[in-house]
C-alpha cells in the first residue's frame, strides 16, 4: 500500500499542501481533480522527492517502507513513478540509452536483444516511431510525444505505484485511447495509480475506483467514480 | 550511500603513477644557449637546425610571457629540465624496451590498442620518442610515419620545404621555446591519393619530474590523399609543475583531408602550452578534434589557414576544467579564398570551482567571397564555484559571407536531475548522463574507441564532482 500521511509541503516558504492523507492499494485506481493552484502537481512532485518542494511534516510510506525523505532514485527504486506533467528535456541522451540506464538501475541487467524487444513492443503499442528510440529524450517532441514517452517509461519500468500527472492533458481523442490502453495494460491487476487530471474524458476508458478533491491543499472530498462525472457538469464551487 | 572516489586517486591508479627516472643523457635544470647547442649536439642533426635553434632561442629571450590569456605567471622557465634521453636507441619491438618503461605503456594500454585497431604507434617518453610502428602495407604504399628527429635526417627535403613555414619561432613565445628545444614529436607524409584507413597514433608520456616535453609534429597529406592522426598524453603526479608546449603543423594539399585528435589528459601539475595549425589548399579538409580533460592550465587555439577555393576547416574541442584547473582553448580560422567553410563548436564543462574559457578568431578577408562560417560554443557549468567565459573575435572584411555565432551557458538543472534521477539513476550517474549528452555531438564524430575513452575519462572526472 501506498500511504500518504498528513502530508504538509512547502515551495519557496509557502505553505501548498495542508495536510493530504490518502490510502492506495495495489491494483487501485485513484482519480485526484481540484482547481489550477490547489496543490495537485506539488503532491506529484513532493511525492517523488523533487527538491523544490520540502515535507514540512507528515510521511510517505511504500509498502511498510518510510520513504519521506528520501532521494529521487531511492523512490524510484522502492517502486514509485511519477509520469511528469512536464517532462524535460535531456540533449544528447537517446531514448535507448536512457531507458535502459532506468531499468538496469530499477531492475535488472536485461540481454540487450531482449531490451530491444520489449521497448520495440511497447512502441509499437503506443504507435511510437521506432526513430523515437535514437532521439534525445523529449528534445523537440511535440507535447502528445512527451507524455507518449511518460507511459512508455512507465510501461517498461512496471512500477508498483505509479502517480500520472496530467498524462491525459494535451492529447487528441486517438492518443488518449493510446495513453489510456497504454495505462491499464501496464496497470494490470496488481499496480495501484493516482491519476490527476482536469477532465473527465480519460475516464471513460480508465475506470477509478475512487475520486478526491483537492482545493487549497486539502483533500476536500472523496467517492466513487460518479462523483469524477458531477465534477465535470457543476464545477469545484460548493464541494468543500 | 554512493562511495566517493577521489579523482586524483582514481588518475594515480591509471595514469599518475611515476617510473624510477632513469636516462642515458640529461641537461642540466634551466636553459641557455649552452643547453640548446648541447641537445642539437646529441641528435647530431645538421648544422641549419642547430642555427634554427639558436635564433629562435633569441627569440624566446626576446619575448615576453603572453598575458592576454591564461595566468602564466607560476611558470618558470628556470626550473624546468629541457632535454632528457631515456635509452639510448628507439626500438621496434615493446619487448626491447626497459621494463619500467614498457609497463608504463601496457598499463595505459597502447600496445593493445596497437594490435587491435591501429594502423601505426609512436610512443614518445620525456624528450625521445622510445618506440615506432607502421603497418607493412601502409609503409609499402609509401606512408611515412616516423618520429620527428629520425624523419630529419632521412627525409631532410620535406624540411627544408615546409618545416617552421606554418608556424614561424617568432610566432609567439612558446612556439620560440619549442623550435629552441624541439625533441621528438611525429613526421607523417601520405603520399598522393592514399588514404590510410586506420588511425596513426601517438602517445607523449612525461615520466621525470619538473620536465619539459617539446614535441615537434609535422604531418603532410599530399593531394587527395587521407589521414586520421590520434594523440593521447598523461604524466605522473608532482609536486613540482611540468611543461608541455608543442608545436604541431599540418599541411593538407588539394582535395585531400586530415583529421587530427587530441584526448589531452595530463596530470594536474603541466602547463600545456600548445600551438597547431593546418594549411589548407584548394578542396582539402582539415577537423581537429580536441579533447581537453587534464593539465593546470592549457593555451591551445588550433588553427585553420583556408588557403585554396573550397577548403575547409572544422575545430570540435571539448575542455573539463576541475579543481584547480584553467583551460583557456578555442579555435581560429582564417579564410584566405573565396567559398572556403569552417566550422568551429566548443564545448566547456566547468566544475569544483574550475574555469573554462572558449577563445576564437574568426577571420575572413576581403575578396573571399561565398565563406561560409559557423561558431558555436556552449558551457555548461555544474556548480556555484566554476566559471566559464567566452572570448570570441570576428573579422570579416568581406561583405559575400555567411556567418552565424551562437553561445550558450546553462547550468546543470535542478529539473533534468530530478528527471533522470526519478527514474532510479543515482544523482552521479545523471550528472555523467547530462554531461556525456551535452558533449555527444562532439564525441559521435570520434571513432568509437576513442569515443569510449573520452566518455570514460568525463566519468572519471564526474565521479569526484558529487556523490
Amino acid at each position: 500500500m501506498l500511504e500518504i500521511r498528513d502530508l504538509h509541503v512547502s515551495s519557496d516558504n509557502k505553505e501548498i499542501l495542508k495536510g493530504v492523507s490518502l490510502k492506495i492499494n495495489p491494483g487501485e485506481i485513484h482519480v485526484l481533480m481540484g482547481p489550477n493552484g490547489s496543490g495537485k502537481s506539488s503532491l506529484s512532485l513532493a511525492l517523488m522527492g523533487h527538491p523544490r518542494y520540502k515535507i514540512t511534516s507528515g510521511k510517505i510510506i511504500l509498502d511498510r517502507k518510510d520513504i519521506t525523505v528520501l532521494t529521487p532514485d531511492k523512490r524510484a527504486k522502492a517502486g514509485l513513478f511519477l509520469a511528469m506533467q512536464y517532462p524535460v528535456a535531456v540533449p544528447g541522451v537517446s531514448v535507448t540509452n536512457f531507458l535502459r540506464s532506468s531499468l538496469r538501475n530499477l531492475k535488472a541487467n536485461v540481454a540487450p536483444a531482449e531490451f530491444v524487444k520489449i521497448t520495440k513492443e511497447k512502441m509499437a503499442a503506443l504507435k511510437i516511431d521506432e526513430s523515437f528510440a535514437t532521439r534525445s529524450i523529449n528534445d523537440g517532441f511535440s507535447g502528445g510525444e512527451k507524455k507518449k514517452m511518460e507511459v512508455l517509461q512507465l510501461s517498461v519500468l512496471q512500477p508498483k505505484y505509479a502517480v500520472l500527472d496530467e498524462t491525459d492533458s494535451g492529447l487528441d481523442v486517438d492518443a488518449l485511447k493510446l495513453v489510456a490502453e497504454g495505462i491499464k495494460k501496464t496497470s494490470g491487476p496488481k499496480i495501484g495509480i493516482l491519476l490527476i487530471t482536469h477532465y473527465q474524458r480519460i475516464l471513460k476508458y480508465i475506470k477509478p475506483d475512487f475520486v478526491h478533491i483537492l482545493i487549497d491543499g486539502k483533500i476536500v472530498k472523496s467517492g466513487g467514480h460518479k462523483l469524477a462525472e458531477r465534477i465535470e457538469e457543476e464545477g469545484y464551487a460548493n464541494k468543500s | 550511500m554512493p562511495t566517493k572516489v577521489d579523482v586524483n586517486v582514481a588518475y594515480k591508479e591509471k595514469y599518475g603513477f611515476s617510473k624510477p627516472e632513469k636516462y642515458v643523457f640529461k641537461t642540466r635544470k634551466g636553459l641557455d644557449e649552452g643547453v640548446v647547442k648541447e641537445i642539437s649536439f646529441q641528435k647530431e642533426e645538421p648544422e641549419w637546425m642547430k642555427d634554427f635553434r639558436i635564433r629562435a632561442y633569441e627569440i624566446f629571450k626576446a619575448k615576453k610571457q603572453p598575458t592576454w590569456g591564461a595566468d602564466l605567471s607560476k611558470v618558470n622557465y628556470d626550473s624546468i629540465y629541457y632535454y632528457l634521453k631515456p635509452i639510448q636507441k628507439k626500438v621496434q619491438s615493446w619487448e626491447d624496451l626497459p621494463p619500467e618503461i614498457r609497463d608504463t605503456y601496457d598499463k595505459i594500454g597502447i600496445p593493445e590498442a596497437e594490435k587491435k585497431y591501429l594502423g601505426g604507434v609512436g610512443a614518445q617518453y620525456d624528450s625521445e620518442v622510445i618506440y615506432h610502428s607502421l603497418k607493412k602495407d601502409l609503409e609499402k604504399k609509401g606512408v611515412i610515419f616516423l618520429d620527428t628527429d629520425t624523419a630529419l635526417k632521412k627525409y631532410p627535403e620535406f624540411f627544408k620545404e615546409y618545416f617552421a613555414r606554418a608556424i614561424p619561432p617568432a610566432d609567439n613565445k612558446l612556439a620560440a621555446l619549442n623550435s629552441a628545444v624541439w625533441s621528438g614529436g611525429s613526421f607523417i607524409y601520405v603520399p598522393p591519393g592514399v588514404k590510410v584507413e586506420v588511425p596513426l597514433q601517438a602517445y607523449f608520456r612525461i615520466n621525470a619530474a619538473s620536465m619539459g616535453q617539446f614535441e615537434r609534429t609535422l604531418i603532410i597529406v599530399d593531394e587527395g590523399a587521407e589521414v586520421h592522426y590520434v594523440e593521447g598524453c598523461t604524466a605522473p603526479i608532482y609536486t613540482t609543475d611540468s611543461l608541455h608546449a608543442a608545436v604541431v603543423e599540418i599541411f593538407v594539399k588539394r582535395g585531400a583531408r586530415c583529421r587530427y585528435t587530441t584526448i589531452q589528459n595530463w596530470s594536474k601539475n603541466v602547463f600545456n602550452l600548445v600551438t597547431k595549425r593546418a594549411m589548407v589548399e584548394e578542396d582539402a579538409f582539415m577537423e581537429w578534434i580536441d579533447g581537453n580533460l587534464g593539465s593546470q592550465i592549457s593555451m591551445k587555439y588550433p588553427s585553420v589557414f583556408l588557403r585554396g577555393r573550397g577548403a575547409r576547416g572544422d575545430i570540435l574541442s571539448v575542455a573539463f576544467a576541475g579543481a584547480g584547473q584553467h583551460q583557456d582553448v578555442g579555435g581560429k580560422a582564417y579564410h584566405l579564398a573565396p567559398d572556403t567553410s569552417s566550422q568551429i563548436i566548443s564545448k566547456s564543462i566547468s566544475k569544483d570551482g574550475g574555469r573554462s574559457s572558449y577563445r576564437g578568431l574568426l577571420k575572413v578577408i576581403k575578396g573571399a567571397k561565398g565563406v561560409k562560417a559557423n561558431v558555436r560554443c556552449d558551457a555548461l557549468i555544474l556548480d556555484e564555484k566554476s566559471r566559464s567565459d567566452t572570448y570570441p573575435t570576428m573579422q570579416i572584411d568581406e561583405e559575400n559571407v555567411q556567418v552565424g555565432h551562437e553561445a550558450s551557458v546553462s547550468k546543470i538543472g535542478e529539473d533534468q536531475l530530478f528527471y533522470l534521477m526519478s527514474r532510479g539513476l543515482s544523482e552521479n550517474d545523471a550528472t555523467s548522463m547530462i554531461v556525456n549528452g551535452f558533449i555527444e555531438p562532439i564525441v559521435k564524430e570520434l571513432p568509437l574507441e576513442y569515443a569510449l575513452e573520452l566518455n570514460r575519462l568525463i566519468q572519471l572526472e564526474m565521479i569526484g564532482a558529487v556523490g
